[in-house]
This record gives structure tokens, C-alpha cells and sequence, in this order.
């Protein structure tokens, strides 16, 4: 089954989007997005037709958890040269963006990797269960224990003060 | 009730929106009757909702060249592994053997080609910082290339041949220092003009080309200067700009 470039182009920005969140970093996040389509383009001939969100998904886990093990290297990069990103950095609620980013910094990356999958990409349980390769019950204590600890984390910053709606 | 009780793994799913209807019916009675626990269901909505807020736009971002060329050219990748594997590989010779070879005359346009080819290869898919000194600033590009080459340069123009001066950036290579120039068409392909001192000072040479993992050069020693055109196309397509720039370049 061939891979069409275009199929592969209209899942570059979901998986852009999940790798910024996953990595904190515009740069980490397109060189994750980098490795994982070539990681895919490489195993091509794997590929059944189907979900190739997924699948691609599944790749980016991978060469996630591959990169996590490995020390990240040393960057150079000035901060002047960094591009323009179109990511607020004040949220509507007032939550500033690298309040969430450090948060999901500090939560151990396979629930920040379910917290996302489920909270961002708006996966199923099961869907995330087969790109992480664990059971649903581990997606559901991982998804728990991120939402924990994040409301912990967040905890003081401006979320606490933003009105609560009360669920009827 | 036949219901089973309202479990941790209900209220994630009501967070969601994964329950059915019915179930859905039966947490939320439930919440009404523990808000503590409807509070924290509505930090963990929220949260999703910041989520989104956050992060959404990037997926509304165009899609950097870098990664379309990655879907598009997906053997690039594995040119540039051959080739920083090389450099790894060619330090390792050097170390043992280097010293002799590098004493080879014939060895020259080897090492010209391979040096060419790898600094293509290295160089031009980078996207922000392919070139240290902009064709914007080609005077200064020129007066400082010169002056660490010892040795007066020019900058050849591609301009009929659709290419643009993006600039150049300052090598080391076995000899000492190289200078490598790069210009880019509208369709992104790149070309590199690798410039060297020739140690020896060997006698001019014809203008010939090879091809090391995909990248093809044309090369040749002109005045003391040794010229390498590098592009990842065939020798058909490479040829009118490198016949251009060697005819511009002749003393």
C-alpha cells in the first residue's frame, strides 16, 4: 500500500500540535514531528489502510519515548532568532501558556502523553490504549493521576481564580 | 438499581464526553449530590478547554518547509545519516591514514568532492541557518571569505538559472579553511559552491563531475582555488549552472 504525500501532509498539523504540547518547545516539537515522519516513510511498507492518525501516532509515541530515554542533547540557540510563535501566551481563561507547558513539564511523559492524547487530540480511551501499547486500565490510572497532579500543579496560578461553573 | 455504582473511570469519561446518554444521566445525578467532586470535574474540563486553547493554533500554523520536504523526500534523510556517518568514518581513516593519502597528488579531487559533498549534504536542509553570512551583506560575505581563504573571491551569479545568492558560511576542510556558498530556487532546490585553497598548487584542471549518495558535483582547480558545484540532481540537470559558473569564475 503506498503512503500519499498529501495523506501525510493533512496529519502534519495534528501531530504538530500534540508534539508542542508533549515537548514545551516549537523546535523539539518539529524535530519530533521530523523523526516520526521518517520513521513512518521508513516502515511504509507496514502501513495498512485505515487510521493513519493513528498510526502516525503510534510512530510519534515511539520516537517519543526513544527520545526520553536518551539524554537531549545540548542546543544552541539564540533567543532572538527563535520564529514567532502563533501560540498565545495568555490564554482566555488567564492561564499563561508557560504555566501549562511547565506543568506538563513536570508530569512524568507517559501521563502527559495520555493527558494530551485524550485532552487535546480527543482520542478515545481505546485509541490511546493502542498507540501507547498498555491496557485502557493504564490509560485510565495515567489519565487520572495527570489530571491530579496537573490541578495541583496549576494550583495558585490563575486557573484557581478564573469562576467556576458550577455542574448542575 | 441494576446501575453499577459511579466509578473514577465514570467521571473521566463524563469529562470527555464518552458516556452514553443514560450513563451520562446517572453521573450527573450523582455530581448533584457530591459538588466537591462536580468542582473537580470542572477543573479537569477546564483544563481540556485550556488545552485546546493553548495548542490549537499551532495546528493552524502553515506547515514548515522542512517537514513537507520530509514527506516529499524521504530518502534525504537517509543521505544525511550516509553522510554524518562518513565524517565519523573519514575521521577515523584520517587518524590512520590520512597523512599519506593526503600526500597522494591524485587524491586531491577526492578529498575536494568529498569535503563538497558532505557540507552540502550537512548544510542545505538547514532551514534557519543555512548560511552564516546573508547574500543581503554580500560585500562584507566577500571581504571576509576572502580574507581568511587569502585569497581574492567571487561570487558567481545563478540568477538566469533561477537560482538566488542565499550566502555563504566559512568551512574548515583538511587544507585549512573553505569557504561554501549557497543559492536556492523558487521550488526550495539548493546548490553549493565549495571553494578551497589548493595546498600544492597544482596545475589548473579540466572541469569534471562525480556523484557521492545523490549529490552531484562538479569540480575543478583553476589558479590555486579549488571549485566544487554540489546539488542533489543528476549530472544533466547540474551541468548549465556549473558550466555558468566555471566561466565566470576562469581567471
Amino acid at each position: 500500500m503506498i503512503l500519499h504525500e498529501r495523506d501525510l501532509l493533512a496529519e502534519i498539523p495534528p501531530l504538530r500540535r500534540y508534539a508542542r504540547a508533549l515537548t514545551g518547545d516549537p523546535n523539539r516539537a518539529d524535530d519530533l514531528v521530523q523523526d516520526t515522519l521518517e520513521r513512518a516513510l521508513g516502515k511504509w511498507r507496514l502501513w495498512r489502510p485505515g487510521n493513519l492518525r493513528g498510526w502516525l501516532m503510534t510512530m510519534m509515541h515511539n520516537q517519543f519515548v526513544n527520545d526520553v530515554r536518551r539524554p537531549s542533547p545540548i542546543e544552541y540557540r539564540d533567543e532572538d532568532t527563535l520564529p514567532e510563535s502563533s501560540v498565545r501566551d495568555t490564554l482566555a481563561n488567564g492561564l499563561a501558556l508557560r504555566d501549562l507547558d511547565r506543568a506538563l513539564d513536570a508530569l512524568p511523559p507517559d501521563q502527559r502523553e495520555v493527558l494530551l492524547l485524550v485532552g487535546l487530540e480527543d482520542l478515545s480511551y481505546q485509541e490511546v490504549a493502542a498507540i501507547t501499547g498498555t491496557p485502557v486500565g493504564t490509560v485510565m490510572s495515567r489519565l487520572s493521576r495527570a489530571r491530579t497532579r496537573l490541578r495541583a500543579a496549576l494550583d495558585g496560578d490563575e486557573m484557581q481564580a478564573s469562576h467556576l461553573k458550577r455542574v448542575k | 438499581m441494576a446501575s453499577p455504582p459511579i466509578s473514577e473511570d465514570d467521571l473521566h469519561a463524563w469529562t470527555d464526553g464518552r458516556l452514553e446518554a443514560e450513563r451520562r444521566a446517572e453521573v450527573e445525578a450523582w455530581l448533584a449530590a457530591h459538588p466537591d467532586k462536580a468542582q473537580t470535574l470542572n477543573h479537569w474540563r477546564e483544563l481540556n478547554a485550556a488545552l485546546h486553547s493553548a495548542y490549537d493554533p499551532v495546528a493552524e500554523e502553515a506547515i514548515p518547509a522542512r517537514l513537507r520536504e520530509a514527506v516529499r523526500r524521504p530518502r534525504r534523510s537517509l543521505a544525511m545519516a550516509a553522510a554524518v556517518g562518513w565524517i565519523a568514518f573519514g575521521s577515523l581513516l584520517g587518524i590512520a591514514t590520512g597523512y599519506q593519502l593526503g600526500r597522494h597528488p591524485d587524491d586531491a579531487p577526492t578529498q575536494l568532492v568529498r569535503n563538497a559533498a558532505i557540507a552540502h549534504a550537512v548544510f542545505s536542509p538547514e532551514q534557519r541557518h543555512a548560511v552564516e553570512v546573508g547574500a543581503d551583506q554580500e560585500q562584507h560575505l566577500v571581504a571576509w571569505l576572502s580574507k581568511r581563504l587569502g585569497r581574492t573571491l567571487h561570487i558567481p551569479a545563478l540568477d538566469r538559472h533561477g537560482y538566488q545568492l542565499m550566502g555563504g558560511r566559512l568551512l574548515s576542510a583538511d587544507a585549512g579553511p573553505s569557504a561554501q556558498f549557497m543559492y536556492e530556487n523558487d521550488a526550495g532546490e539548493r546548490l553549493t559552491l565549495y571553494v578551497s585553497v589548493d595546498p600544492d598548487r597544482r596545475d589548473d584542471t579540466a572541469f569534471r563531475f562525480a556523484e557521492h549518495d545523490d549529490i552531484g558535483t562538479f569540480y575543478w582547480i583553476d589558479g590555486g582555488l579549488a571549485y566544487a558545484l554540489s546539488g542533489r540532481m543528476s549530472r544533466q540537470a547540474l551541468l548549465p549552472a556549473a558550466t555558468d559558473v566555471y566561466r565566470q569564475l576562469l581567471r
